[in-house]
């Protein structure tokens, strides 16, 4: 139905600010269909909150959001439920409903949305369980039973039960091992290239960042300050990225840490 | 003098807007209880939740009142040897004011704080945005069954409630003060009219709105962790029982005074 020259997403001069802290301050991002874009960036860069302003949770004061070639910052209940509907999203603390069980979290976008009956629900979710490397057992336990990465798993799986269009994944291997970090890695890849879904992942981890992405977007101080595709990165001569890949401690952006032992006599 | 002035004309303000944000909540959760689709397991599991497990706070509250009322009256009517009122004293009070508004406080207690911080918590660790994330209302999804729990339950509580209370005034009178059965229950029946039982269900349902939709509100708007939550749930409670008594004499006046 789209062309493939509409971009799935859209972002121009995206910009918020949370009283005085000026988070975003002038996105511009476009996503094509079937991309997968990894942002990285420092904490509390507003990494989060681009996500967030994307679902419409949060209300951007400036700037276009389009998806599918639709402005979406305007619009209200069904229509921006329409919206919501080609989304998954995996959120950063997995906000897992727990008065539900692990299947019932899973299937939410099924029973729900599109009325699957509640045993048909049941065994997809359990399937999708699998996937995120979770035995079957899980299904029954309530959200307050799990560890920390088990119910960063349970989120990916819920987020995308669905198959949405789009997929959203705010650091989805933070808290895992590292081979089970891999497989999750793979199960996005497999999202994207098997559902044709499009992705959008923060990550910190840069392993991780390189085998999920087909492009990678770095943001700093509110902006996109670097673009370019796997291979581009470690050529790249841009401080910025430069410093922040290779983790040094020094460099061009300046961390705001206070000196406890300055003064100190010695 | 001026920054008084200031600090009063900002409280007013301050005041302004909360019932301006709080009428809007009321208007969308309202909309949002008599459109579909309705999610019946979850007004179901609300209804037992406001309901049947109120039970025993509620009953237990009404006998207690019903057994004071009748001792109370007593020893003051004694006085002017008017014993007989006893009867009729205990049915009205109890179906017109105690059953309804101390049921009322007492479910305040229990069910408002417990939604606000149900809500205020599903708020503060995202909850609601995935809630919302999965194209599902929060509206309908959290706030309309709880809404349609308190209309409809607080009535059929009330009327426990004061069977109850009158059950409570009934044995204190004959077991205690020595009452004959057969006139305390004629006097009872009598008595009482259709309209003062009618008053105070209607009270109750007033009282159940007022107490899901402020145990609703303050946790929707909850924020700030552990702390925003615990004021949440003290604030749906004081905000709750503050309403029932001023709503109770508003309608109180609707109905009995002419
Ligand atoms: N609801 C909110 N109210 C006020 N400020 C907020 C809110 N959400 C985020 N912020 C602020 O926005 C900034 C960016 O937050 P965000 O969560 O997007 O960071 P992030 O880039 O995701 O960081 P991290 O990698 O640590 O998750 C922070 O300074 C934070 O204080
Ligand atoms: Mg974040």
């Amino acid at each position: 139905m789209n062309k493939p020259s509409t971009p799935k997403i859209e972002i121009k001069d995206l910009h918020k600010s949370f009283g005085r802290n000026r988070v975003l301050q002038g996105i511009n991002l476009t996503i094509m269909p079937g991309e997968s874009v990894v942002i990285i960036g420092g904490s509390g860069s507003g990494k989060s909150v681009l996500l967030k302003c994307i679902l419409g949770l949060i209300h951007p004061e400036q700037g276009s959001i389009k998806i599918d070639g639709v402005e979406i910052t305007n619009l209200r209940g069904s229509e921006l439920e329409e919206v919501r509907r080609k989304i998954g999203m995996l959120f950063q603390s997995a906000a897992l409903f727990d008065s539900l069980n692990v299947w019932e979290n899973i299937a939410f976008a099924l029973i729900q949305g599109q009325g699957m009956a509640r045993d048909e629900a049941q065994r997809t979710a359990i399937a999708r369980l699998g996937d995120v490397g979770l035995r079957h057992e899980v299904a029954m336990l309530y959200p307050a039973e799990l560890s920390g990465g088990m119910r960063k798993r349970v989120g990916l799986a819920r987020a995308i039960a669905s198959q949405p269009e789009i997929i959203f994944f705010d650091e989805p291997t933070t808290g895992l091992d590292p081979i089970m970090g891999s497989v999750i890695d793979n199960l996005i890849v497999k999202c994207v290239k098997e559902l044709g879904a499009t992705a959008l992942s923060i990550t910190h981890d840069m392993a991780s960042a390189k085998r999920i992405a087909s492009r990678i977007a770095m943001v700093f101080e509110g902006r996109i300050i670097w673009e370019g595709s796997t291979e581009e990165i470690d050529q790249t001569d841009n401080a910025y990225v430069q410093q922040f890949i290779h983790g040094r401690a020094d460099g061009p952006i300046q961390m705001q840490i206070q000196d406890h032992f300055e003064g100190l006599p010695g | 003098m001026l920054s008084l002035l200031q600090a009063l004309g900002r409280t007013f303000l301050n005041f302004l807007g909360a019932t301006g944000r709080i009428a809007l909540f009321t208007a969308v959760s309202l909309s949002h209880c008599v459109r579909p689709p309705f999610y019946s397991r979850l007004i179901g599991r609300q209804m037992l939740e406001v309901g049947y497990y109120s039970l025993p706070v509620v009953g237990l509250t009404a006998i207690f009142t019903g057994m004071v009322l009748a001792l109370q009256s007593y020893t003051g009517f004694a006085r002017f040897s008017a014993e007989s009122a006893i009867p009729s004293v205990v049915v009205v009070s109890i179906t017109r004011e105690l059953g309804p508004v101390l049921g009322g406080l007492m479910v305040a207690g229990r069910i408002g704080a417990a939604m606000a911080a149900e809500i205020g918590t599903m708020r503060v660790t995202e909850q609601i945005d995935a809630l919302t994330t999965l194209a599902t209302n929060p509206f309908k999804y959290l706030i309309a069954p709880r809404l349609i729990a308190g209309l409809t339950m607080l009535p059929i509580l009330a009327l426990v409630a004061m069977s109850v209370g009158v059950f409570g005034g009934y044995l204190v009178s004959i077991y205690k003060l020595g009452f004959n059965p057969t006139t305390y229950i004629a006097n009872t029946v009598d008595f009482v009219q259709f309209q003062d039982v009618l008053s105070g269900l209607v009270k109750a349902a007033v009282f159940g709105f007022i107490i899901t939709l402020m145990g609703c509100y303050h946790g929707y708007h909850s924020r700030g962790g552990a702390q925003g939550v615990g004021a949440a749930a003290i604030n749906a409670v004081v905000s709750a029982s503050i309403l029932i008594f001023c709503s109770n004499y508003f309608i109180t006046e609707i109905f009995f005074s002419r």
